[in-house]
């Protein structure tokens, strides 16, 4: 279907337009720097956190396709590996280190690099002064500094590519003492300390633009907006704000601790360790490498929503507007967010049952996992009931929202499997695992930021993105997520680990060749689209179709009452005042309702 | 255009992100010391004796805390020239702190308490005492701006603002130094 025939709805809003032209266009003079370079609108930091994130996410996808070479074609060599890894991929095949080090990076670049400051720093910026009805952010400075601690430490991140002794190889999770001691890998050394410094970097770039975000909502809310009328876009991303607020100051704390242990000869993580490369035993004594994992993962869980509330959020807004229909029940998927947020803080343990925990623990953590199944619960059945006999616009945006909730369901269902500690002592680091946080956080998660990118691109750049492009983009992405992840589950059941450089050597394992070589393809197809996005993406900066209405989706938010491409300070005139809630979709015999038209005095009530 | 006053507000958004701020910094500190007290039950944990210089420098806290909160009121009432010397005196008492903190790390090292080698309170204490001198460090100098900037003769200033906001930050640091001795003093 094709957008033109969405374009009927839009005459209600521009009579918002009609009104303003002799206040204030914005006088400070714009230069190219402090246009695009360092900028405090925050749609264009919202831009450059977008376009940064892409970037990571090719490298990120790269790495994964050079690693599942290896996993799906073992036997075979490719020469042209060598031409551009070097020694790290002699003869045509990847080495041990540097499969590690692949593995390694895809992890961290994908967690934090792509899916918490690509996806929620393009969205919480773009979206929150725009839909709240805000100028800007409260500290629109503090709002660039973040966008800028973030690409530098990117940078670092980048740069431990190429030192000599490679990138930190010890897993995503650092844990030590591979992370600890310099002498435990080659990729210990220089490249955990510039992994360390971009991670610092990055938690304060994540602190500073969540302190913005959490004072934005909570305070610049324009007149008449309160907090059960904003979109839940804007719960989704504020709750997000709050639990990087909170728990990435603990996983800072635990870098302090083992930066102390690689370089001051503390002993927080280490205990009685002798080193065979170096025939030497150390000094330390009395650490706890379980110390660091309990605070890794007080922040690790967390992330997890960090990642996949913004998902949510834009998955209920998208699914809302091309249902025409009210979100079903709002107040509960407020709820179930804010319940979401609350027990994220409280289940990290069940990423370490088999590291020892006391058993009753145990099973409080496997309590308060499980529980997490009912406001997920809730959302889905939102999801679903909101999309129940409505008469569906199948937009690019709404597919890959779509595609979001069909993800969430199969991926959060393995989660049951996970969460409890007895049946984790059989899954633990299997390909069990690998499948489910692919499927329920990382797809997923990239659906919901895809799906924002296709339906929030006509409101970033004033042009549409290529739809049969887009079409092509979600078929082959939702059928290969499935075909990729689908097989792993059954791989990991039988007991395959994961991180293993080779399969072929275990007898167990050799019948998994086949499908292994069949999931590598499969990536390299899926990756090769997502090239296909990417340059659909900045075609249609140039040359995508023009949007012709300021409202495209005939959608009720604020965003769509700004001009089709809005200046700094994004209203022209006065801000509009807000009447109603975000969700008046075919209510009253009208298609839908903007929130800046005053209540009908016959009007029913919702 | 003032994009921070486009509407009425019942609290300043920049005071509003400090308290989250503040309860950032408060996640941090509760996850050292949370993590100070898992190790101190296993064993092998070595304690250390608490510097008497900490006691002084836990005054010299207290007392910048009364003169940040009587510059603030100087500020209020337009009493520029005391506003100026009660931010110079807490400036200096801040470095003062910070000057004491590295003396006591200075006595402690010399007793014998070393960063490497078997896990202990010394470690812990180094580390946690080190952080928290960095946040009054970033205090000394945001007060060193302000300084600078009352002493500017072209802005004439009268947004209480930007004191309210150092000066809440100020009493947050005194009182996480406080919370963080009494612990020391407690679990030691």
């Amino acid at each position: 279907m094709s957008n033109e025939a969405l374009h009927g709805h839009s005459e209600v809003v521009t009579t918002h337009d009609v009104h303003h032209d002799e206040h204030h266009v914005h006088h400070h003079k714009e230069t190219f720097i402090t246009k695009y370079v360092f900028s405090q609108d925050h749609k264009m930091i919202a831009k450059q956190f977008l376009i940064t994130g892409m970037v990571w996410a090719i490298l990120g996808g790269l790495m994964s396709v050079l690693f599942r070479l290896q996993l799906g074609y073992p036997d075979q060599t490719f020469p042209w590996l060598e031409d551009i890894l070097g020694r790290w991929a002699k003869g045509g095949k990847i080495s041990a280190e540097n499969y590690y080090a692949l593995v390694t990076m895809h992890g961290t670049v994908l967690v934090f690099f792509v899916l918490t400051g690509g996806l929620s720093g393009t969205f919480a910026n773009f979206l929150i002064p725009l839909q709240i009805g805000a100028r800007d952010m409260a500290s629109p400075f503090m709002n660039m500094l973040s966008y800028w601690f973030f690409f530098g430490g990117s940078i670092v991140m980048l740069s431990s590519l190429f030192i000599q002794t490679g990138p930190f190889s010890g897993g995503w999770t650092a844990y030590p003492p591979l992370s600890a001691l310099g002498d435990a890998s080659p990729g210990s050394k220089t490249g955990m300390d510039l992994w360390i410094t971009a991670m610092a970097l990055f938690v304060v770039s994540s602190l500073l633009g969540g302190l913005n975000y959490i004072s934005t909502v909570l305070n610049m809310r324009t007149k008449g907006m309160s907090m059960t009328r904003m979109p839940l876009t804007m719960w989704a991303l504020f709750f997000t704000a709050v639990l990087g607020v909170l728990s990435f100051p603990v996983l800072l704390s635990g870098f302090i601790l083992l930066l102390f242990d690689r370089h001051g000869g503390t002993s927080f993580y280490l205990s009685d360790i002798y080193i065979t490369a170096t025939k030497q035993a150390l000094p330390n004594e009395g650490g706890s490498a379980i110390l660091f994992q309990h605070l890794f993962w007080f922040l690790g869980h967390p992330e997890v929503y960090i990642i996949l509330l913004p998902a949510m959020g834009m998955a209920s807004e998208i699914i809302s507007i091309n249902a025409r229909k009210p979100i079903f029940g709002y107040m509960a998927m407020v709820g179930s967010i804010f319940a979401i947020t609350i027990l994220a803080f409280l289940v990290w343990a069940h990423h370490m049952f088999v590291t020892g925990l006391n058993p009753f623990l145990g099973s409080v953590f496997v309590l308060l996992t499980l529980l997490i199944a009912v406001p997920s619960a809730i959302k889905v059945f939102n999801w679903l009931t909101t999309i129940w006999k409505a008469n569906i616009r199948f937009t690019p945006g709404m597919m890959f929202a779509l595609g979001f909730v069909s993800l969430f369901i199969s991926g959060g269902l393995t989660g049951i499997f996970l969460g409890n500690s007895t049946l984790d002592i059989h899954l633990h680091d299997t390909y069990f695992v690998i499948a489910h946080f692919h499927i329920v956080m990382g797809v997923s998660a990239f659906f919901g930021m895809f799906a924002g990118i296709y339906h929030w691109f006509p409101k970033m750049y004033g042009r549409f993105m290529n739809n049969t492009m887009a079409y092509i983009h979600f078929w082959v992405t939702l059928a290969g997520a499935y075909l990729i992840f689908w097989p792993m589950h059954y791989e990991g059941l039988a007991g395959m680990p994961r991180r293993y450089l080779d399969y072929s050597g275990w007898e167990s394992f050799k019948h998994f060749a086949d499908l292994n070589k069949f999931i590598s393809t499969v990536a390299m197809i899926v990756f090769a689209i997502q090239l296909m996005f990417v340059f659909n993406f900045f075609y249609s900066i140039f040359k995508g179709r023009k949007v012709t209405t300021t409202n495209p989706w005939g959608a009720t938010t604020l965003e769509w009452t700004t001009p089709i491409r809005p200046g700094h300070g994004n209203w022209p005139g006065e801000i509009p005042e807000v009447h109603r809630w975000a969700y008046d979709y075919s209510k009253d015999g009208r298609d839908f309702i903007p929130q800046t038209e005053p209540i009908g005095p016959n009007e029913s009530h919702h | 255009m003032n994009i921070v006053s486009s509407r009425q507000q019942k609290i300043h958004p920049h005071k509003f992100t400090l308290w989250i701020a503040i309860g950032s910094i408060i996640m941090m500190f509760a996850g050292l010391t949370s993590a100070y007290i898992v190790k101190g039950e296993q064993p092998g944990w070595t304690s250390v004796v608490v510097p008497k210089l900490f006691y002084y420098s836990t005054g010299v806290m207290l007392l910048s805390s009364l003169t940040i909160q009587m510059a603030l009121k100087s500020f209020k009432e337009r009493g520029m020239q005391q506003y100026r010397t009660l931010l110079t005196v807490t400036a200096v008492l801040g470095l003062l702190f910070i000057a004491m903190q590295i003396i006591g790390f200075y006595q402690l090292f010399n007793s014998g308490v070393k960063l490497e080698g078997g896990s202990g309170a010394g470690q812990f204490l180094y580390i946690i005492f080190g952080l928290h001198a960095l946040h009054v460090l970033g205090g000394a100098i945001a007060l060193l701006i302000m300084f600078f900037k009352a002493f500017s003769a072209k802005i004439r200033n009268y947004n209480s603002v930007p004191v309210e906001v150092i000066a809440t930050y100020w009493h947050f640091v005194d009182l996480l130094w406080i919370y963080l001795f009494v612990f020391f003093l407690w679990k030691v």
